[in-house]
């Protein structure tokens, strides 16, 4: 009844309404805003959750995806510092064109602290052998001392047991270049018996390779010199040169591919020497095995050198002595011996096939 | 007993291994003014005073063949200098307990620096180099230096390694009797 006689009322007289709408106001339009206020708390609280959640997610794939990129970025300048390192090498292979080298890496050092020489590794298989000259960075490191299938040893120009023949660019004046073990460490090595004529070598002026070693290809930079003074007895001078390579920092060199020897054409005087005796393509086989060096004999001395002293006394000594240095004599052995006719035009223009050229049948096995 | 035998040895060569290839490849760039640490003599060295001469020796002779194959003039130099600073130290195997870590520190010490006197002599001294003085304030003594410095934590190791295959050795040996 009541209600129905409210919505007469209220349909009759819109003005009914009234004191129940504030009432309403009053009591539950606030609750219910609260309820709202608490719901939508509610669903922006659990929002929350989810949002956080995906952010979560998110950030984990983003810091996934960052290490991937830093892993990336690594490798990348790692590959860019490599590039960089063999670009130079290569400008040096554009400098040193003439020759042809192999690329290789340093894989090991020596494990004292006496000796620096080092292991690379390419070795026999691809086509290097004892006695070739080793570059880097703008110039010469060292010299191939034994060879493996796939290794070969190094030893470097700094060893203190290295010796070589070097020579003053500007003025051709030859003087050995020694390692010393005292000098490493201020990156210096001595140079010695050089003429004391009036040829002036200045400090900075650079130390080649010199024509006259039995070892080292010529024109190959060893450094700079940088201290010189005239010995006591006036007739040489002396003093220090800092060599171009940073021996610290060595990963990558370049194995210049043809040898001193074979260059000269000494060793195919020793080749020729070896056929005269025993009379016979055989014999001749043997020899160019031995300066290939597989054969047994010169292993043992670790030089190409090594095996054919026996035949030339003149040699004996220099071979000896590792590197080789009474340059000059032996240089006038390699020279005299060429005078066989044949051994002129083979030493010059296939030096490379020295050892293949008198007997092809017996290369092969040589190898 | 067989097994564990073997395994003694496998570790054992791998241990020479390992170290020799860490001394030719991680050393060299870790050198302090050019110097590195001879992880060989401590391997040789603890082997000697914690095995006794015979795995002394045998460690030793191993160790310096591995350097005579790839880097040395004649075979077998170093393989003798290792085998002897091997036996040397086996003698001292009565002497040593685990737990005292001075004695390994002076003995790999004392190895060290009698190495260093032994190649100076035969390697440098027979060609005429005769500033002793100076090889022995710029290789030997840092080289002594940082072999003991290494050696503090080298030593632990191998000797941890040792102890986990006696502790095998005894626990087998057990079983069988």
């Amino acid at each position: 009844m009541v209600c129905i006689l409210l919505m007469l009322l209220s349909v009759f007289y819109e003005k009914t309404a009234g004191p129940f709408k504030v009432l309403a106001n009053l009591t539950v339009i606030p609750m219910q805003q609260g309820f709202n206020k608490v719901g939508s708390l509610l669903i922006d609280v659990s929002e929350n959750f989810g949002t956080l959640e995906e952010a979560r997610k998110l950030n984990k794939s983003l810091q996934a995806q960052i290490d991937e990129l830093i892993m990336q970025n690594n490798n990348l300048q790692e590959e860019k510092y490599e590039l960089e390192r063999l670009r130079e090498l290569y400008k040096l292979d554009q400098n040193y064109a003439e020759y042809e080298k192999v690329g290789a890496r340093v894989i090991s050092k020596d494990p004292g602290n006496w000796f620096s020489s080092f292991t690379i590794d390419k070795g026999s298989l691809n086509g290097i052998r004892v006695d070739m000259n080793v570059i880097a960075g703008s110039g010469l490191v060292g010299i191939v001392t034994e060879v493996g299938p796939t290794w070969a040893t190094v030893r470097s120009i700094i060893d203190d047991s290295s010796n070589m023949g070097g020579m003053v660019l500007s003025t051709s004046d030859t003087c050995i270049v020694r390692g010393d073990l005292s000098l490493i460490n201020d990156g210096k090595m001595r140079f010695e018996q050089m003429e004391n004529n009036d040829n002036k070598v200045e400090v900075g002026e650079q130390i080649v390779t010199s024509h006259i070693s039995d070892k080292y290809l010529q024109g190959i930079l060893i450094g700079y010199v940088s201290e010189v003074q005239v010995d006591s007895n006036n007739l040489t001078r002396s003093g220090y040169l800092t060599p171009v390579v940073n021996f610290k920092k060595l990963q990558e060199v370049l194995v210049i591919t043809k040898t001193k020897a074979e260059l000269t054409g000494t060793d195919v005087t020793q080749e020729d020497a070896g056929a005269a005796e025993p009379a016979g393509a055989e014999a001749g086989g043997d020899a160019g095995g031995g300066t290939d060096a597989e054969g047994g004999q010169p292993a043992e001395n670790g030089a190409g050198e090594g095996a054919p002293s026996g035949n030339e006394p003149a040699n004996g000594q220099p071979a000896e002595n590792g590197a080789g240095e009474s340059a000059p004599s032996e240089n006038g052995a390699g020279q005299g011996a060429p005078g066989d006719a044949a051994a002129g035009p083979e030493g010059t223009d296939s030096g490379g096939e020295g050892p293949s050229g008198a007997p092809p049948a017996d290369v092969p096995e040589g190898e | 007993m067989k097994g564990i035998k073997i395994k003694r040895v496998i570790v054992t060569a791998l241990a020479v291994c390992v170290c020799y290839m860490l001394q030719c490849t991680l050393f060299p760039s870790l050198a302090l003014a050019s110097v590195k640490p001879n992880i060989l003599i401590i391997l040789t060295a603890s082997y000697g005073f914690m095995r006794g001469p015979k795995d002394g020796m045998l460690v030793g002779f191993f160790s310096g063949l591995l350097t005579d194959i790839q880097f040395g003039n004649i075979l077998g130099f170093y393989a003798l200098i290792y085998l002897v600073a091997g036996y040397v130290n086996g003698l001292f195997e009565q002497m040593y307990y685990d737990e005292d870590i001075k004695l390994p520190l002076a003995l790999v010490g004392a190895t060290e620096f009698i190495y260093g006197l032994v190649i100076y002599l035969l390697m440098f001294m027979l060609r005429s180099e005769f500033d002793f003085l100076h090889y022995l304030r710029h290789i030997i003594i840092p080289e002594l230096i940082y072999t003991i410095v290494v050696t503090l934590g080298l030593y632990p190791l191998i000797l941890f390694i040792n102890h986990r295959l006696d502790a095998e050795e005894k626990r087998s040996a057990g079983k069988f009797v």
